[in-house]
């Protein structure tokens, strides 16, 4: 048994923050001359890290079918950052866009609180366990 | 901590575009400005920024942006014809700045663009942190 029920959580929030650390770098660097842009795909790095996920059973074809990879769990120190490939090359090689940029910021910045509020309502959870009601 | 880190990165940012606009306000305020001289006439400047690692070692960490130098703009001088004037060489010519105040208003404009983005990166950070400080309470 896992012995930290939070460790999934954590991992999860530290790959945000590592995304926002590099997508912070690319708009900081939006001036900078031959600057490659570089980020990494959260969904194949949960893929890889090998972290069993559950999964939703369909009991019937009418139902949504779920797909994977929607929230958390990475190997935070794994991750491989990927560079960009501009849509509009710039004349001073800087790969940054900065609307694809703030794009990502902001995704990753909800999905960040998204995993802060799972973990939150998981420690109330934890609580109302231990203390064995309010 | 990787969320620490952005302020680092954000402030180097903001550092760099700030050198930028003082540039742009030298450049302005010397638009214009002439002299007899072609080797005394204030050109115009342009900061270059480079990429640094903040983090030891670590080569996904973030890296903040650093002034790697100035450099003077090797565009041609005007010369104008003006032999009253007390700067004038002996055939009567002074020699304007080649500061392009267009291009410079541009510059500065995209300076405070830059800035205001690392502002709101800071912002939205610090939300981020603030927010995991309180976390289960």
């Amino acid at each position: 048994m896992n012995i930290n029920p939070f460790s999934d959580r954590e991992q999860a929030l530290a790959l945000r923050e590592l995304r926002t650390e590099l997508l912070t770098t690319n708009i900081a660097n939006a001036d900078t001359p031959n600057y490659q842009a570089r980020d990494f795909d959260f969904a194949s790095v949960l893929r890889d890290s090998g972290v069993e996920m559950p999964r939703l059973r369909r009991t019937s074809t009418l139902h949504q079918p779920a797909t994977p990879g929607g929230s958390l769990i990475g190997n935070s120190l794994g991750v491989e950052a990927k560079y960009r490939v501009p849509m509009q090359p710039t004349l001073d090689g800087n790969t940054v866009e900065m609307d694809v940029e703030q794009a990502a910021f902001a995704e990753n910045a909800i999905r960040y609180r998204a995993s802060l509020s799972f973990l939150d309502s998981q420690i109330r959870g934890l609580r109302f366990a231990i203390k064995g009601g309010d | 901590m990787s969320l620490a880190n952005v302020f680092d990165v954000a402030g180097s940012a903001m550092n760099a575009q700030t050198v930028r606009l003082n540039v742009t306000a030298s450049n302005l305020a010397n638009a214009g400005s002439v002299h007899g001289d072609p080797a005394q006439v204030y050109r115009a400047r342009q900061p270059v920024f480079a990429a640094f690692s903040t983090a030891l070692g670590d080569e996904m960490a973030g890296s903040g942006v650093r002034l790697a130098g100035i450099v003077e703009s090797n565009a041609p001088l005007a010369v104008h014809h003006r032999p009253d004037h007390p700067d004038a060489d002996a055939d009567g010519n002074v020699y304007v700045s080649n500061v392009n105040t267009v291009e410079e208003m541009v510059n500065m404009l995209s300076a405070s663009r830059s800035y205001q983005n690392s502002i709101e990166l800071m912002n939205t950070t610090k939300d981020l942190l603030l927010q995991t400080l309180s976390l289960g309470r």
